[in-house]
């Protein structure tokens, strides 16, 4: 019980990570590398201002801004310096490895959980199952801070879903999605596709950062090599979404990224507990990715055939 | 209104594969003027539209619209005054999304686009209103991806997007070339529609002599990157696509002897 509560509550952190992938990789079609660096410097970020004493939602909270800030430069290099976009990303990223070990001053930092985040979830079992110190769920024994930690990071994933739901139905954000659809188009209608990457990719790894911020309080420690193959794990829960969903429709995606990220985490869990090496993991989820990018064309021997049609 | 004042733009200058698109060209259109542009491939008469557009930026010369000077402007700028067709009809609309959106998109063309609602009740319905005005019986699918539609009705919707907030100009280049007959006789009569009722001032380019002939109040001819002929008012009138072919045919010949006359004297000097 308490792995498949873990593996929800991580599943539903990384979905943040996911909606991060999906507005980069997705909404406004950037290939962004940037995401392993700015997952670490959410940490890394939030990790030693908590450690200096700063209150643990301020923390997290300027994790995110400088995630934020990490993709807003990628995405200017790409913009006002015309360097291509993968090779904008590798530089960032290559320069937060850096970064990140000078925010930490060494290359981890453990978190004591009473001053991070997950005391909220530590005082809201104590208020309310008060002494009891084991649930039961469904006929399963759970503890009542892992509980109450799964409900708030629910409340979370949702309620971040939700606005960004609501964003992309706004102009700005309307239009932001139409620069992945057909820039062409959207240029000829006055925006400014540049400076929309810009604000594209500083949402987007805002969310990233953040989902960095609460990763490390999670698991009690910040670590400069953290973010290594995140990128990939975002992209293979965005994957597994979509086929999950099948539509394009913006509120089906966010959903599905959510699943995704859930339904992939407990297929890691479930393998590590099998016997799977951890050290094989990036391995394995890389050739998840693969396949699924490249089985679809095979098996219904139709998806790209189906797309074609839908254009002609 | 639109007056463009010896423009010229040179492609991979200095390089063999160097091309000079447009030589110094001039042009003055009034308010409300309808002009089609017509010319040989390589003549330079979608780069004349793609200057005006603000696709690149011209070498020389100057580009004013609505009194003012927009030869610096960015493209996404000069999307404040200017509506667009492409000759693709995949170019102009975003295929995932609905038609309803894509119309919203277009709602706001050079306008600033915040944080408000895009698709009020509201404006879902007046956007409802102009595509059903389009009698395609495309307003009960509003929320279809504009993906799932045909060539020709994806080129007239772009064609409603462009001329939805009344631009200054609005340019069509070659916007039936790639439809089937059909298709491209109902975007010319939606174009008329909309240019009629709006009184928009048009630059169109076309490579069919008819609609050159039969729009529009003034045909110009495009040659190597300069305008070989201008043709209003009652001449205009008077046109028949058989006179324009036969103005190709002139200036074919008239190409055709500057070159012989040019290997020659090339032949003897060089």
């Amino acid at each position: 019980m308490t792995l498949l509560i873990g593996s929800l509550t991580v599943g539903l952190m990384l979905s943040l990570l996911a909606f991060g992938i999906l507005i980069s990789y997705r909404v406004v079609a950037f290939e962004d590398l940037t995401v392993d660096g700015s997952f670490t410097l959410g940490g890394a970020t939030a990790a030693m201002l908590i450690v200096s004493g700063a209150d643990p939602l301020v923390a997290t909270l300027c994790g995110a801004l400088t995630g934020a800030t990490a993709g807003a430069v990628t995405a200017t290099l790409h913009a006002h310096f015309g360097i291509n976009r993968l090779l904008s990303g590798i530089l960032v990223m290559t320069a937060l490895y850096s970064v990140n070990l000078r925010v930490m001053g060494k290359s981890n930092i453990p978190l004591p959980s009473q001053k991070t985040l997950m005391n909220f979830a530590n005082q809201l079992a104590a208020r309310l199952f008060a002494e009891r110190t084991v649930l039961h769920v469904a006929g399963w024994e759970a503890s009542p801070r892992d509980v109450c930690g799964l409900a708030l990071m629910s409340l979370v994933a949702a309620g971040f879903g939700l606005v960004l739901f609501a964003f992309f139905r706004t102009n700005l954000g309307l239009a932001m999605q139409a620069i992945g659809d057909n820039s062409r188009m959207i240029r000829a209608l006055g925006v400014n596709v540049e400076r929309m990457m810009i604000v594209a990719l500083f949402i987007s790894n805002g969310l990233i950062g953040l989902s960095g911020a609460l990763m490390a309080q999670y698991q009690g420690f910040a670590d400069v090599q953290m973010g290594i193959g995140m990128l990939v794990w975002g992209v293979a829960s965005v994957i597994l979404g979509e086929s999950l969903v099948g539509t394009k429709k913006i509120g089906f995606l966010l959903t599905g990224a959510v699943m995704g990220s859930v339904l992939f985490r407990l297929l890691v869990a479930i393998a590590l507990r099998w016997g799977l090496n951890p050290n094989d993991l990036k391995l394995i989820t890389a050739a998840f990715v693969f396949a699924a990018l490249v089985l679809p064309k095979f098996v219904s021997g139709g998806s790209r055939l189906v797309r074609r049609e839908r254009r002609a | 209104m639109l007056e463009i004042t010896d423009v010229k733009k040179t492609f991979h200058a200095s390089t063999p594969n160097e091309v000079r698109a447009l030589q110094g060209v001039s042009l003055s259109l009034e308010r409300g003027s309808f002009v089609c542009v017509i010319g040989t491939n390589g003549s330079g008469k979608s780069t004349l539209l793609n200057a005006v557009a603000g696709a690149f930026l011209v070498d020389s010369g100057r580009i004013e619209l609505d009194g003012a000077d927009i030869t610096r402007w960015p493209e996404h700028r000069r999307a404040k005054l200017i509506g667009r067709v492409f000759q693709d009809p995949f170019s102009g609309t975003a295929p995932s999304m609905t038609i309803a959106e894509n119309l919203a998109l277009a709602a706001r063309r050079g306008q600033r686009r915040g944080l408000n609602w895009a698709l009020t009740p509201g404006r879902r319905g007046k956007l409802r209103d102009r595509v059903a005005a389009m009698g395609l019986n495309l307003e009960d699918r509003l929320n279809n991806p504009i993906g799932t539609l045909s060539g020709g009705q994806r080129q007239s919707l772009t064609l409603l997007m462009a001329g939805l907030m009344k631009p200054s100009l609005l340019l069509l280049d070659e916007h039936t070339a790639a439809l089937d007959p059909k298709s491209a006789d109902q975007v010319i009569r939606l174009t008329q529609e909309f240019i009629s009722r709006d009184h928009l001032t048009t630059l169109m380019v076309t490579h069919s002599m008819q609609q050159a002939a039969f729009l529009g109040d003034r045909v110009i001819m495009m040659d190597r990157g300069q305008i070989a002929f201008d043709i209003s008012g009652q001449a205009k009138r008077r046109l028949r696509p058989e006179d324009l072919l036969s103005r190709f045919e002139d200036l074919r010949r008239a190409n055709q002897l500057d070159e012989s006359a040019a290997e020659m004297l090339r032949a003897q000097y060089v």
